[in-house]
């Protein structure tokens, strides 16, 4: 009974794990069709800027949720402008300059930071279930996964903006013959999409030893997570992240770690021959 | 035309051979060895990007793979003939099985990158996996993130105990550089390359043509595998241990980097990427001002913002343009490379 | 009567809800030039893109000569000897016309024949001042022109053209209806069209498609005379 509370909470610490390292590149790839390599520096950007405002004195949510995301996010516009906007519609070319972005950051935090380990507590205490110990941070990952999905789903489906949203990502043109500015639109897609990366960082950084180049061990997941997830952005991303969560945990909890994971990029493998344009466009087609 | 190039091809072939004799001179012998093993390997990723349009994310899965079959072999053989050659085959029959599960399921570039990027990832994660003495092939112990030091390095065939090592190991290197420029030089002629040429450049033409695309990409794509795993040999033999870092995604991005810069679209640009970029690395690990992948990065974004075609197609452009300044009369009949159109196509 | 040599029974193609070919039963025979007209959306180029493997019908049947090949690929259908031409010019920019139309010859003959055969497409084709060019590079009738050639250097017995004449103005037009015409003295043909003036200079039989189901079938005349096939064309219902 306790193990099997244990195993759940550990699933949906996973699946909300994925929804969060996940989400900026899925806002970036839904809306722009671009692939951002340069996520996971985006991230360990996040957990450095948290790690050093919280050593500054700033109370920790804040840095997770405000500083973390702020400032990942301006310097994602500021990529934007300078480069990615020069390649948009050349697909294999974005995806080849924000990988080159990614080794400079990893070459610029190595400068900055030097190749050692940073970390901060987490702020939540544990506690136990009859015999095991659950870390309360999980807990509140999960919230913050949930938070993001039923957010995003509002702006999607509510507001003015997710109109426009959804009409650019179902055809960029439409944006601009309504009279937006698709350039606008595009910065402000960047900058929400680096924010949540930053974010991810941020929330993951108590976690882990932070070092220059922590980002590329989330690249590949959130980069399947994404485009297993297919072209609805919400459902695409509940549904991968709950497929592979669920697929990493229960194989984690049979054999080892290593294996959870193989286990989930081989899913990935076989739903991708089977579903080549992803879960959303095969199975939960015209959702959000 | 034909006589032309094949001229180039022999002039080409004598100067290469020129510089494997002076380089040694200028440069220690085991870097010019490494140099060229990348070379090989960048060759790999040239020759199934530029001529195949197949962008593959994990060409170090291959050459990785390569690496390890070597070691594993040598251990358990105690010779080098049998296992070099066993490196090149699984790899390639690797890269076959891999091949036809994408290309039979008709995926489209973005999701071609993915999986060949988490094929690398989950060979990366297994071998950095297998420290336990559980982990063995035959007497080989895969060894987990230590890697697998002590095997047979390459020895003269069928002499165990001549063993090719320094300046003998360097010219071997050269050698096979040079005759797997040739031989892909008269694959991309044959009739096979200029099919998959064509396939790079519009598949659904030549499916109308009455070919099977799935199995010529296929085919290419194990070519390029078994490429890289004599690569993956050479560089075994050369590093004498063998570590998962092989299959790292840095490793994958390296070899990219190299095409890019090079020039995809020709086998000259592949070559003259890695063997540029391997000094580069190997001067800027000799200084601590500036870091490594700082520099590396922002060639690669420099690259794709302002020399998409990268240094290859440009050189020869500036050569003709200086040829042709000093012979006014010349005309100007070179035909433009294919490159910029097999990314026009990937770009779409 | 000559014989049948392409048919489909029943032939449907849906694509969600919408059904945009709709239970056709068609024939072809030998020797034959048959048109097949339609407003947008009649399904004449779904169709088209049934019977040469491009969409996998969603039911029915294809026989080209009594072999069904209703789940064929592209490649195996065209590898029976079947010339087919897209509607966007289908070509190799990056390669010069020489080497586009080497492709489709080295297909069914070995390197020396490939290399006569090219020539003499070129020649049929008259396309001999361009054939050093890249195609990349030639206006849009010269690479429709290009792609003819591709398509006849297999010495295909049956050529499928989607709208051959789209994009194209006068002189061009012209030529192409040359092309269409010498072709078909050893060929059968499916052509795909919408233009009428196109249609009246070269068919003979038409079909016409009117919302997934064929609508009349006849000569070129007659059916161009029909009142029907005038409303649909003004779009007005039948």
């Amino acid at each position: 009974m306790d193990l099997t509370a244990v195993i759940i909470v550990e699933i949906l610490y996973t699946i909300a794990s994925l929804i969060i390292i996940s989400s900026g590149l899925a806002v970036i790839f839904g809306m722009m069709k671009v692939i951002n390599f340069a996520h996971g520096e985006f991230m360990m950007i996040g957990g450095y800027a948290t790690i050093i405002a919280v050593k500054s004195g700033i109370n920790i949510y804040v840095s997770i949720l405000i500083i973390a995301p702020l400032v990942v996010g301006i310097i994602g516009v500021i990529i934007e402008r300078l480069i990615i906007r020069h390649l948009y519609g050349r697909l294999v070319d974005t995806m080849l300059a924000t990988w080159g972005i990614s080794i400079v950051l990893i070459g610029l935090a190595t400068m900055i930071f030097g190749n050692t380990t940073e970390g901060i507590t987490t702020p939540i205490s544990g506690w136990q279930i009859g015999d095991y110990r659950i870390n309360g941070y999980n807990f509140f990952i999960i919230m913050i996964a949930i938070l993001i999905v039923s957010l995003g789903y509002y702006l999607l489906k509510f507001t003015k903006l997710g109109l426009i949203a959804r009409g650019a990502m179902q055809d960029p043109n439409v944006a601009s013959s309504l009279g937006y500015n698709p350039d606008r639109i595009y910065m402000t897609t960047f900058f929400i999409g680096s924010a949540f990366s930053g974010m991810a960082g941020g929330i993951l950084a108590p976690l882990v030893g932070l070092t220059p180049n922590w980002g590329t061990a989330y690249i590949a997941k959130a980069f399947i997570t994404v485009v297993v997830g297919g072209p609805s952005i919400i459902t695409g991303l509940l549904s991968s992240s709950t497929l592979f969560g669920s697929v990493n945990q229960i194989f984690s909890f049979i054999t080892t770690p290593v294996w959870g994971e193989v286990a989930l990029l081989v899913t990935a493998i076989i739903l991708l021959r089977l579903l080549p344009k992803g879960i959303t466009n095969s199975i939960f087609r015209g959702k959000l | 035309m034909q006589s032309i190039s094949q001229k180039r091809l022999v002039s080409g072939v004598i100067l290469a051979l020129l510089a494997m004799y002076i380089l040694p001179n200028f440069i220690e012998y085991s870097t010019l060895s490494l140099l060229i093993i990348y070379a090989i390997l960048a060759l790999s990723l040239g020759l199934i990007w530029g001529f195949g349009g197949i962008l593959c994310f994990g060409q170090a899965a291959f050459f990785g793979l390569g690496a390890y079959s070597y070691a594993v072999f040598a251990v358990n053989i105690g010779e080098s003939s049998i296992p070099f050659i066993l490196a090149i085959l699984t790899p390639a029959l690797f890269a076959l099985i891999l091949g036809a599960i994408m290309f039979y399921g008709k995926l489209s570039d973005v999701y071609l990158g993915v999986i060949t990027l988490v094929v690398t990832l989950i060979l990366f994660r297994f071998a950095n996996s297998t420290a336990g003495p559980e982990y063995a092939i035959g007497k080989a112990r895969l060894g987990g993130f230590n890697g697998m030091p002590n095997f047979h390095t390459l020895n003269v065939p069928g002499m165990p105990d001549v063993y090719i090592w320094d300046l003998d190991f360097y010219y071997v290197c050269f050698i096979l550089l040079i005759i797997c420029f040739i031989s892909l030089y008269f694959l991309i002629k044959s009739s096979f390359g200029r099919i998959c040429i064509a396939i790079g450049q519009n598949e659904q033409r030549i499916e109308l043509i009455g070919y099977d695309v799935r199995k010529y990409k296929t085919i290419f794509f194990g070519i390029g595998g078994g490429l890289a795993g004599l690569a993956g040999a050479l560089y075994a033999s050369w590093a004498e241990i063998v570590t998962p870092g092989l299959f790292s995604l840095s490793q994958s991005a390296e070899i990219i980097i190299w095409c890019i810069v090079g020039g995809v679209g020709t086998l000259s640009g592949p070559i003259l990427g890695a063997v540029i970029l391997g000094l580069l690395k190997y001067y800027l690990g000799q200084q601590s001002l500036v870091d490594n992948n700082l520099v590396i990065g922002s060639i690669l974004v420099l690259f794709v913002l302002f020399l998409p075609n990268g240094l290859s197609p440009a050189l020869a452009n500036l050569w003709v343009k200086i040829t042709v300044k000093t012979k006014s009369r010349r005309p100007n009949t070179r035909r433009k490379k294919v490159s910029r159109a097999v990314r026009g196509i990937h770009n779409e | 009567m000559s014989n049948i040599i392409l048919e489909t029974h029943n032939l449907s193609m849906k694509f969600g809800g919408v059904v945009a070919v709709d239970n056709v039963d068609f024939t072809l025979r030998e020797n034959e030039l048959r048109c097949l007209i339609g407003p947008n959306g009649a399904g004449k180029s779904t169709f088209f893109k049934c019977i040469t493997g491009l969409h996998k019908p969603s039911s029915g049947n294809i026989y080209i000569q009594g072999e069904e090949t209703t789940h064929w690929h592209t490649h195996e259908i065209s590898h029976l000897g079947i010339g087919i031409k897209t509607q966007v010019p289908n070509v190799m920019d990056g390669l010069s016309v020489w080497e586009n139309i080497w492709l489709s010859a080295r297909r069914y003959n070995d390197v020396k024949n490939a290399n006569r055969r090219v020539d003499s497409v070129i020649e049929r084709i008259k396309i001999g001042d361009i054939a050093k060019r890249l195609v990349g590079e030639l206006a849009h009738g010269q690479r429709q022109r290009v792609e003819l050639a591709i398509v006849l250097a297999a010495d295909p017995w049956l050529v499928i053209l989607d709208e051959p004449a789209a994009g194209m103005t006068g002189v061009d037009v012209e030529i192409m209806i040359d092309i269409i015409k010498e072709i078909n003295r050893h060929a059968a043909m499916i052509i795909v069209e919408h233009d009428m003036q196109f249609i009246k200079s070269i068919a003979d039989q038409v079909t016409v498609f009117y919302q997934g189901s064929i609508l009349m079938e006849d000569n070129v005349d007659i059916v161009l005379a029909d009142q029907r096939v005038r409303d649909v064309y003004l779009g007005r219902k039948v």
